[in-house]
This record gives structure tokens, C-alpha cells and sequence, in this order.
């Protein structure tokens, strides 16, 4: 087991150091020279001229890349362009509002999901499971910022049910030692700001969840219907075992191997996802400021948030390969 | 097959000692699955319809494109409604909805199916040259593959459009180049299977020539499960052109009609004109609708397992 670890890991090296290769020659192709596409429209033949030496870009390429990289691994990942900061201290900054975003928005799907799926596969046919089917084709062809819109027009707007933008109401909760704003409550004893919190996010999970829980609904039907036809169920059922019994040990844990496959794979989507869902609901997490990076061209930040993405990408993978093993010892004996 | 009586479900029993004979070719046995099966007749009709809207679009608009002369009709106190002259109203532009959603679906063709081109021809490229040819050469390009799935296809695409800046060429690209390790991967997988099968072995017994058996024997019986990926990633083609207009990384010519955009624009008026974002949200859903359900029907058709 702790090999396996060890050598996904170390493939993750190889995979992280081309990327860093490719991010930085990427601002490289960019038209005109990398200082003017730094600056932007602000480029003055002065910052121009301060931007090539503290950059280095009137050096030879590879020792420009040799002291990017070399920056890189001092954990040095530059400063946005727009507002001066940090780039490693904004990410990390924002990162909590995404991560509680994406995993209320991955709870929803799951604990929705799942059950659906179930009852979908073992109810082939009737028209109960029809609706579902037909719910979650257009769960997934739907794009999710208009999810997100017709949420929020719905239920925000009009009923005015739930909050439609931010994270918290005003001054709910001034304290938010560790960026959770729902732990963040629990943790300071205001019940009220961690209620306030997770109204707030009620809406954007729903509208990023929905594609990950067509997803999930589709693939735990399919997976479900193919092992209720096993050996392993009718001899189950022929021992005169409990139907709850054989529902749970049998069939519902037998079929979840290729669902948690899925799950894994939706990590993808949703951080996708989540710059389109924090856009619509100005939820001021990694999604948000990438998506006002990209409109003002700030590439350091662009740069180094796609770098700490596919970093995130990579080790939730592993996680869920690891996972199998929980779940289904053969893959645990291999 | 000229059983008009019967249902598909029946026929599929009662036919089965006709059905899939030896000589019956995967590819005509796939092709009568397809003919019956409900989700692949709606699909179909879907994509040809948008398909004839997106050619026809000049015949099909009552108005022109981009003809903004209404805008008194649309304000930020007033949005006109469906009239007799203007079947689904004024879009928030003062141009004439039906008009603009037609134009859009040429838009989301052409940017979607030459999206998925690029997508296809370098993906297959890269896989067809790792999985014949192997060794280094497949390493390098597999770990390469293995880069590019390292970030989230969308924030893949959102990176090189917004590289590339604000253009219908820079979305085909980026949207396209993100589906390369799909394809890589799809014809690399399906290349090394294949090359393991009895067929292959027996050509390359009778001493042909590897590229003669990679081209003429592997990758004609790769085709299939590309075909099946490529429409179902026409789908996602469509979605992805919506959301990168949608951060504004569209095409920056207002003339042109975009659907995504069309829902940016219709934000501004949503709360007294909630069909201006709504009238597009759906074009692209029911495109993409039509695409997967063709695609997951071509899927079940050309399965192995389906044939009986």
C-alpha cells in the first residue's frame, strides 16, 4: 500500500514539473514581449524595462526557466499583476470559500445521488424511474451557470427565499479564524453565523452539484441494475437472507465501486464549475478571482492557481484510488 | 426488416435466430440497433434540426443579424414580450430574439464541430503514433497526455482562450486542444487492444508491413468508440463555447450571436425580462440533449455485448 503512495507520487513529479514548463512558456507565446503582456495596457517603456530585469527576460530562456522554477520551489509563485498580492497567499486565502462550495455541492450529489440511483435500478421500467432517467440527461446537458442563474432569479429574486450573493449577511460573524465561514461559526459559538453560512451556500451547491449528481444518479442505476443479476444476489436471496440485509451487503456495496470511480472523476467538474457558480453568486472564492484574473490578464496568478488546481487534482485522485481498497478488498490483496 | 406490426422489443426475440448471422458487419448491425432505438431517433431528429436551422440560418430569420433598430423596445423598465412581428420578443439589444437564437446556432456549430476537429486530429494523431508505435515514443507522449489531464478540461480550454484572446479561432482552439487526451487516450487504449487481437496477429504473421496493419486493420476497428466520443464530445463542445462566453472569452464582435453571451446580456434584464437568458439557457440544452443522446445510442448500438 505505502509503495503504491510512493510511486503515485512520484509520478506526480514528472507530471507537475511539464506543466510548470508549459505554464511558463505559455505567458512566452502570448503576442508581443512577456513584459508588455504583464503589464497590460498599463505598460510604460520605464515598467517595461523594470518588469524585463526583475523578471529576467533578457536572459537565455532556460535560465529564465531555471530561476522560475527555482522560485517555484521556494513555494515563490509571484505577485498578481492587479492587486499586488501574494499569489501562494491569495490562493490559500480564497481557497476555503471553493472547498466549501465544492463539497456541500458534492454531499448534495451524493446523498441525492445515490438513493435515486438505487431506487432507478431497482425499479427498471416503472415510470418513477423513467422521471429520473429523464431528469438526469437533462441534469447533465444542462450548462451550470444557467442552473446557477435560474436558481438564483427563482429562489433568490423572486421568492427571495435565500441570499444570492457572498458568503456571509453583513457582520453575521466578524471572526473567521480558519476561512471555513460554516466552522468558523461552531468554532466562535455563533450558531446563527454558521446557519448564515450554509444558507449562503444552499443555492451555488444545488447549481454546482446538479451535472455531479446526474452523474451519479446515471452510473449508481446502471451499476446497481447489473448486480442485482449476480450469482452471489440469488444465492443470497436462496439462503433466505433479510431483503434489507441483502440490499445493503450485496448489492448496494458491490455497486458502489464504479460510483465512487465517479465521484472521484466529478472533482474536475466541479472545480470547473466552481468559477462559473462563484461568478454568478460573487462567492469571492478561487473561481471568482480566476475568472477576474483572466479579464484583466493576470497571468502570474493565472500561472500559479492553474499550478495549485492541478496539484489538488492530482492528490483528490489518489485519494480515490486509495479508496477502492476500502471499499472492495480485492483491489486491497493486489 | 419490413415487419411493420411488430415492436422492437419483439422483434429483437422473436428474429433471433436472423439476427446478427455471420455475415452481418458490426457496422450494419449497429446501424438497425439504431434504427429502433427511441433515444437515438430523438436524438438524431434534434441534431438535424439544429443542423438545418444553423445552415439555413439567412432563409430561416425573419430579420437580419445584429439589426438592432429596436431598442426602444428594449430598456431597463421594459422588455417587449412575443408579438406577431416578433415571435419570442426583443432581446436586450433591440435586435429580434428569434433572429439572434437562429444565428447562434450556426455560431455553436461551427465553433463546436471544428472544435472537436482539432480535437480529434491531434488527439488521434497523438494516440494512433504512442499506441503503434510505443516504447519512448508512446512514454513521452502518454506523460504529455498526462499534463494536459492533470487541470480540468474547462479551466484547460478558459487558460489557452485566455492566451489566446478574445476570438471565435481562439475558442475553437482552446476547446479544441482540451479534448486532445480524450481522443489520445481513447485511440491509444483501443490501439493496444486491438494489436493484441487474433486478426492482427494473423497479419502480422502473413508478414505485412506494421504501418499497413496499424493503418488498414487497427485503426479502421478503432473507429467506432472515436465516432461515439466525438458526438458525445460535440455536447460538451457546445456547453464549454457558452461558458467561456459566458467569463467573456468569446468572440469580442457584437454582430455575432453566441448563446452564451445571449444569457450574459439577458443578466442585465432578468429580474423584468427573465426570458432573455432563459430562451438561450435552453437552445444550448436541448443541442447538447440531442448530441448525448445520439452519441450514447451510437454507444449501445456498437457495443459487442448488444449483439445477438
Amino acid at each position: 500500500m505505502l509503495r503504491f503512495v510512493v510511486r503515485r507520487l512520484a509520478l506526480m513529479v514528472p507530471t507537475l514539473v511539464g506543466l510548470s514548463v508549459l505554464l511558463f512558456f505559455w505567458v512566452r507565446i502570448l503576442p508581443g514581449d512577456p513584459a508588455r503582456s504583464l503589464l497590460g495596457q498599463r505598460a510604460t517603456p520605464a515598467g517595461i524595462a523594470q518588469v524585463n530585469e526583475r523578471y529576467g527576460f533578457d536572459q537565455p530562456i532556460w535560465r529564465q526557466y531555471l530561476t522560475y522554477s527555482g522560485a517555484l520551489l521556494r513555494g515563490d509563485f509571484g505577485f498578481s499583476i492587479r492587486t499586488k498580492e501574494s499569489v501562494l497567499g491569495v490562493f490559500l486565502d480564497k481557497l476555503p470559500a471553493t472547498i466549501e462550495l465544492t463539497v456541500v455541492a458534492l454531499v448534495f450529489a451524493i446523498l441525492l445521488g445515490i438513493p435515486l440511483g438505487y431506487y432507478a435500478g431497482r425499479h427498471q421500467g416503472g415510470w418513477l424511474d423513467t422521471a429520473i432517467v429523464s431528469g438526469s440527461l437533462i441534469g447533465v446537458v444542462t450548462p451550470v451557470f444557467f442552473v446557477a442563474l435560474l436558481l438564483k432569479y427563482q429562489f433568490g429574486i423572486q421568492l427571495g427565499w435565500l441570499p444570492t450573493a457572498g458568503r456571509e449577511s453583513n457582520r453575521t460573524n466578524p471572526d473567521h479564524p480558519t476561512g471555513f465561514y460554516v466552522l468558523d461559526g461552531l468554532i466562535t459559538g455563533n450558531l446563527s453565523a454558521t446557519w448564515d453560512a450554509l444558507l449562503h451556500l444552499v443555492l451555488p451547491a444545488i447549481a454546482l452539484g446538479t451535472i455531479p449528481l446526474a452523474i451519479i444518479v446515471r452510473i449508481t442505476r446502471a451499476s446497481v441494475s447489473e448486480v442485482v443479476h449476480e450469482d452471489y444476489v440469488r444465492t443470497a436471496e436462496a439462503k433466505g437472507l433479510l431483503p434489507g440485509l441483502i440490499n445493503r451487503r450485496h448489492i448496494l456495496r458491490n455497486a458502489l465501486l464504479p460510483v465512487v470511480t465517479t465521484i472521484g472523476l466529478q472533482l474536475g467538474l466541479l472545480l470547473s464549475g466552481a468559477v462559473l457558480t462563484e461568478t454568478v453568486f460573487a462567492l469571492n472564492g478561487i473561481g471568482d478571482y480566476l475568472y477576474q484574473a483572466i479579464s484583466n490578464r493576470d497571468y502570474p496568478v493565472l500561472q500559479g492557481f492553474i499550478l495549485f488546481i492541478a496539484l489538488i487534482y492530482s492528490l483528490v485522485n489518489l485519494v480515490v484510488d486509495l479508496s477502492y481498497g476500502l471499499i472492495d478488498p480485492r483491489v486491497r490483496a493486489s | 426488416m419490413t415487419v411493420p406490426t411488430d415492436t422492437p422489443e419483439s422483434l429483437g426475440q422473436e428474429r433471433e435466430p436472423g439476427e446478427g448471422q455471420p455475415g452481418e458487419s458490426l457496422w450494419r448491425g449497429a446501424f438497425r440497433r439504431l434504427r429502433r432505438s427511441p433515444m437515438a431517433i430523438i436524438g438524431a431528429a434534434i441534431v438535424a434540426a439544429f443542423v438545418f436551422v444553423a445552415v439555413f440560418a439567412p432563409l430561416l430569420a425573419p430579420y437580419e443579424p445584429a439589426s438592432t433598430q429596436w431598442t426602444e423596445l428594449s430598456t431597463p423598465f421594459f422588455v417587449q414580450g412575443p408579438t406577431s412581428d416578433h415571435l419570442l420578443g426583443i432581446d436586450r439589444w433591440g435586435s429580434d430574439m428569434l433572429t439572434q437564437l437562429i444565428f447562434g446556432a450556426r455560431q455553436s456549430l461551427v465553433i463546436g464541430v471544428v472544435s472537436t476537429f482539432i480535437g480529434l486530429a491531434l488527439g488521434a494523431a497523438v494516440g494512433t503514433i504512442a499506441g503503434g508505435v510505443g516504447g519512448v515514443v508512446d512514454t513521452v507522449l502518454m506523460r504529455f497526455v498526462d499534463i494536459l489531464l492533470s487541470i480540468p478540461s474547462l479551466l484547460l480550454a478558459i487558460s489557452i482562450a485566455a492566451a489566446l484572446g478574445k476570438s471565435s479561432i481562439a475558442l475553437m482552439i482552446a476547446i479544441g486542444v482540451a479534448q486532445v487526451p480524450i481522443f489520445a487516450r481513447l485511440l491509444r487504449g483501443s490501439m493496444l487492444s486491438q494489436s493484441r487481437s487474433d486478426y492482427v496477429l494473423a497479419a502480422n504473421a502473413l508478414g505485412l508491413r506494421r504501418r499497413t496493419v496499424v493503418m488498414s486493420h487497427v485503426l479502421p476497428n478503432s473507429l467506432g468508440p472515436t465516432i461515439v466520443q466525438a458526438t458525445l464530445n460535440l455536447a460538451t463542445a457546445i456547453i464549454e463555447v457558452a461558458a467561456l462566453s459566458f467569463l467573456g472569452l468569446g468572440t469580442a464582435d457584437p454582430a455575432v450571436a453566441e448563446w452564451g453571451r445571449m444569457i450574459v446580456s439577458g443578466q442585465a434584464r432578468f429580474q423584468i425580462a427573465p426570458w432573455l437568458a432563459f430562451y438561450p439557457g435552453v437552445c444550448i440544452a436541448v443541442t447538447a440533449l440531442g448530441f448525448t443522446l445520439l452519441g450514447e445510442a451510437m454507444r449501445e448500438a456498437l457495443d459487442p455485448k448488444q449483439r445477438r
